[in-house]
């Protein structure tokens, strides 16, 4: 897991803005491939902390089974549905056209 | 008129039910209020004007009809903008939600207004509740009333200053690495972060899911607690909110402290600003007057808190701000600030391919011991002392530009949400005529004994009756 | 060069739940308005939170031990991220590393020979909106429905040990047969409530060599747009001639996602929907883990109905055919009539094998006829079969000469006469004649 040795680590930006669904401009790219060097070589200290025989705890609370009856209940309106969206079309949201087959 | 400036819930609710002040009226001076010192404190982003006297006829009907009503009722709030509400706008602080309306109601907003509250709007914030200032807002910071140069802390800015500067009774927030007990800290208020699971967050806009806490300001320890009982309590909504019971928190609030253990964190004092570390210890001296016990301890891996919570919470935004693609709701992303931005960026770093384990996965683990921590600490103890922050609060602009050494002002604080643990900020004193806090930590679901423990220290103290000239 | 196909297929199936997964929302979304049956928690608003469905998980879990599966004691939940458009959260809540069922296999039966498919997992996920393209002003868009949305999903993944399209769709049939025994779900290929997505590879046989060599190819083939069993027969033998081809020429075909086209009858690559298949997994903080004991999986084993393996042994045990046997088991509502039938049938002496005969060939209407009802219909005709249609008539025409007061009467307008007549004929039959029949030949008479 040597992937984090240097104080100061270079991230893909390209990559995780993809990952990300961001648009960044160049500009941004710069400020943020250089401010968050800095904050990945400081998370990055983590490693030195002995974690061999410790488990993860994801669910702090230490609850467990919580699930509800299959039961119904009302719906929102179609109108409330769509309340919000920039564009809709007869009840449906409405995006530009997607393309799945070359 | 009423004043507005000493005022309490305690007192408004007397007032109210006595009837020697109406619902409208307290609400128009309230609204008078917001409408004259809005404009420079920019505490608020969206005022609910007719809204709020909507509530307030409703409320002084219900009182004019003798029905049974809750020391809540009339009684105007603000509500931090990450909670829905139903058909006033709700924007996060920013620009990506700068047209939505919500068609629901957070579980906490409806319980509210169950109450009768008077709803007097949405608070500003650091937008997405990525801040420790209130800078990060996309409509411009809030100001501290004690110093209008300075930030009133964050992400919660807008509530602290709505009730600091008494543009409201009471204000929620959410507190997720401090976001409630840092502004507390800044404009000499009660901020509750309460137990993780304590309150529901169903309807709030969720920053990072595991460390989310909800919670509210107020000018007094007993208004603060007034507010938990009904706040508080199992949400078949939100599968993380606890079964276990909610107390009546304001009852016996005057218990008193004797012979109370009250531990003291090393590693939050090695290192804190001269001036600071005076404060508390001056307040532990108060509480040992009133009868604690001080007990040194340790919390051994509180140094590896920001970074534990700077990879788990950005990992859990970068996954929750992946809804707002503009296609149901909400403008597109490439309105997300660049705080926003960044967040995004680095969370989804932490949880890539190949760096998962080292990041995410291993912050889990270290979570655990923190976790423990506390635990162990837990039963040496009854409840921690702690500062809240550095000092006072700092100038806006001082910190802008270096979004680590920002992430560095939440040391005191993350630790306690990594935990899950409830912590409690009170007035804690001054320094250079600003307010500084401190924090009352306790196990989780001892609330109680925290607001008998800040109650007794407020009324040895009374910090809270120095309010700002605004 | 030969080649030996090297198939594994993904199956989901939608469970019949009355509300979704994640949140209350009817989850009986097909052919409703758009947007109707949606909430802040499928519809992915600001604040919404999941709360999952217990029903859900106990079907995973019955599904699983149906598949032979092992049920691990703790699960949890997973986000899966990724970003498309009928993606409401921008995230999919799904199982990652401890799924709700894993390492199972079922049975499946090519021209009389058994073989085992293994299983590699089946877990619980949410299924996604719905997208429909057109052209709205002329100009092309795509619309979303997230009626489907958080509706729950099974995802059962197998090995790769299929090898064939016919080994591929027997498999996908038994999936949907044990399915629908245990009504989880409608399993309807027709209405998307069971999707198939096979995987295909080709791995190079050397004469000689033994195909227990199990070695994987380093390439696999995705197909998806398959919505029947026909189709995904078809798309599979499409695979592997290309795929074939290519290796034939030294080419190994791309890792990559292909579409079946029904129209040019043939997989089309797609354009890739995440670049980057960097799932980022992580649990699910909203939801709590989930911790079982032993306790509630032998609750549950006991209420595990029979599966179709089950009954189709014990009608051979019975004596029945392979034929029948099949026939008869193919669902649990016949299986449970047949075995009804057969049971009434031997009281009354009838044979399995005749029982058998009646429902494959005449195909009663098995919701309308008790099975006591149709057991009595066989053993009325058993009697009566033999008896050709001159002996009745002969029989009538000698009970008309011997009544000549009652057919007076009958004629007279006196029904009782008919009656009489009637029982007359059976009388001399020795009750063995069908009445409808008598009936029939004395109308006739009379006129």
């Amino acid at each position: 897991m040597s992937k984090i040795k240097n104080q100061k680590l270079k991230i893909d930006i390209d990559h995780v803005a993809r990952l990300a669904n961001l648009k960044l401009t160049n500009e941004e790219k710069k400020t943020f491939e250089s401010q968050l060097a800095e904050i990945v070589g400081y998370i990055s200290q983590l490693e030195k902390v002995d974690t061999e025989k410790v488990e993860p705890i994801g669910q702090i609370t230490g609850q467990e089974n919580v699930a509800r009856k299959d039961e119904t209940r009302p719906s929102l309106s179609q109108e409330d549905a769509l309340a919000n969206a920039p564009k809709t079309h007869n009840g449906f949201f409405e995006v530009d056209a997607i393309f799945e087959e070359q | 008129m009423i004043d507005l400036q000493n005022l309490t819930i305690k007192e408004a609710s007397n007032l109210l039910s006595s009837r020697k002040v109406s619902a409208v009226e307290l609400t128009e001076a309230y609204l008078a209020k917001i409408e004259k010192y809005n404009p420079s404190l920019n505490a608020y982003l969206t005022v609910n004007k007719s809204g709020a006297i909507e509530q307030a006829e409703k409320v002084d009907k219900l009182f004019s009809q003798k029905a049974k009503l809750s020391p809540l009722a009339g009684i105007p709030i603000a509500f931090k903008d990450m909670f829905s509400t139903k058909g006033v706008r709700t924007t996060a602080a920013s620009k990506v939600l700068e047209n939505y309306i919500p068609v629901y109601d957070a579980t906490v907003v409806s319980k509210l207004n169950g109450q009768n509250v008077i709803n007097l709007g949405k608070t500003n914030q650091d937008a997405w509740a990525h801040g420790s200032s209130g800078e990060n807002s996309d409509f411009g910071p809030a100001k501290n009333p004690y110093d209008t140069n300075r930030v009133p802390g964050g992400s919660s800015s807008g509530s602290a200053v709505s009730v600091s500067a008494d543009l409201a009774l009471a204000a929620t927030g959410t507190d997720t690495g401090g976001s409630i007990r840092l502004p507390a800290s800044f404009c000499n208020l009660v901020g509750l972060k309460p137990t993780y699971g304590r309150v529901s967050r169903y309807g709030i806009i969720a920053m990072a899911s595991s460390l989310d806490s909800v919670g509210h300001f107020t000018k007094t320890v007993w208004d603060n607690a007034l507010i938990l009982n009904y706040s508080a309590g199992f949400d078949t909504n939100d599968a993380t909110t606890s079964q276990s019971k909610v107390e009546n928190y304001a009852e016996g609030i005057e218990k008193g402290i004797k012979g109370l253990k009250i531990g003291l964190p090393k590693e939050y004092l090695d290192g804190l600003d001269p001036e600071t570390k005076e404060l508390v210890k001056k307040a532990a001296g108060f509480l040992e007057k009133l009868g604690a016990k001080i007990i040194d301890i340790s919390l051994p891996n509180t140094e590896y808190g920001v970074a534990t919570y700077y990879i788990i919470q950005p990992s859990e935004v970068s996954s929750n701000l992946a809804r707002y693609d503009g296609i149901r709701f909400a403008n597109p992303r490439d309105k997300f600030g660049a705080e926003a931005k960044r967040r995004i960026i680095l969370g989804t770093y932490t949880l890539s391919s190949g760096y998962y384990d080292a990041y995410y996965l291993k912050a889990m683990k270290v979570r655990r011991l923190i976790v423990k921590d506390f635990t162990d600490a837990f039963e040496k103890v009854d409840l921690i002392l702690a500062p809240t922050s550095t000092g006072p609060a700092f100038k806006l602009g001082e910190k802008v530009d270096d979004p680590l050494s920002m992430y560095l002002a939440d040391v005191y604080t993350v630790n306690i949400n990594i935990a899950g643990v409830p912590s409690l900020n009170i007035p804690g004193g001054f320094i250079d005529n600003l307010p500084v806090g401190i924090q009352i930590i306790g196990p989780n679901f001892s609330e109680k004994l925290i607001y008998q423990t800040a109650f007794a220290f407020e009324q040895e103290t009374k910090f809270y009756e120095r309010t700002p000239s605004i | 060069m030969s080649y030996e196909p090297v198939i594994g297929l993904e199956i989901h199936i939608e469970l019949a739940t009355k509300s979704k997964m994640f949140c209350s929302c009817s989850a009986d979304y097909f052919n409703k308005d758009p947007n109707t049956h949606v909430c802040p928690v499928c519809l992915g608003l600001p604040g919404a939170m999941p709360v999952a469905n217990e029903l859900a998980i106990k079907l995973t879990h019955l599904i699983g031990l149906a598949l032979n599966c092992s049920l691990p004691l703790s699960s949890k939940f997973d986000r899966k991220n990724y970003f498309y458009p009928d993606l409401a959260k921008g995230f999919q809540i799904s199982q990652y590393d401890l799924p709700f069922t894993q390492k199972g296999s079922i049975e499946i039966s090519i021209n009389g020979q058994n073989k085992n498919i293994g299983i590699t997992r089946a877990h619980l996920e949410e299924d996604t909106g719905k997208l429909l393209h057109s052209k709205v002003n002329d100009k092309n868009v795509t619309l979303i429905d997230f009626n489907r949305s958080g509706v729950p999903l099974i995802e059962i993944v197998s090995e790769p040990d299929i090898k064939s399209s016919e080994e591929a769709k027997a498999y996908a049939q038994k999936i949907q047969q044990i399915v629908r025994y245990i009504g989880a779900s409608d399993a309807d290929m027709e209405k998307g409530s069971m999707r198939i997505e096979p995987n295909v590879s080709l791995r190079k046989v050397s004469k000689g060599q033994a195909s227990s060599v199990r070695e994987l190819p380093s390439y696999k083939v995705e197909l998806k747009n398959i919505n029947s069993f026909k189709f995904a027969a078809a798309a599979i033998e499409y695979e592997i001639k290309r795929q074939s081809e290519l290796l034939d020429k030294g080419e190994t075909p791309a890792q990559e996602t292909r579409g079946w086209n029904e129209t040019k009858n043939q997989t089309v690559s797609q354009r890739s929907k995440e670049e980057a298949h960097d799932y980022r997994y992580f649990p699910e903080p909203d939801l709590p883990p989930f911790v079982f004991n032993q306790d509630y999986l032998l609750e549950l084993k006991k209420e595990l109905p029979d599966l179709p393996d089950q009954k189709l042994k014990s009608f051979k045990d019975l004596g029945l055919s392979d034929y029948d046997a099949e026939i008869l088991s193919r669902s649990k509502d016949l299986a449970v009539y047949a075995m009804g039938a057969i049971k009434a049938g031997e009281k009354a002496g009838i044979t399995a094998k005749k029982i058998a005969n009646e429902i494959i060939n005449k195909k009663p209407d098995i919701n309308n006829i008790l099975p006591a009802k149709l057991v009595a219909k066989i053993y009325q005709s058993a009697q009566t079969s033999d008896l050709s249609d001159d002996e009745l008539t002969k029989a009538v025409e000698e009970v008309l000469n011997e009544n000549p007061k009652a057919v007076t009467d009958f004629k007279g307008g006196k029904e009782n006469a008919f009656m009489f007549l009637t029982g007359q004929v059976m009388k001399k039959l020795g009750k063995k004649a069908e009445s409808s029949r008598v009936r029939k030949i004395l109308i006739e008479k009379l006129k």
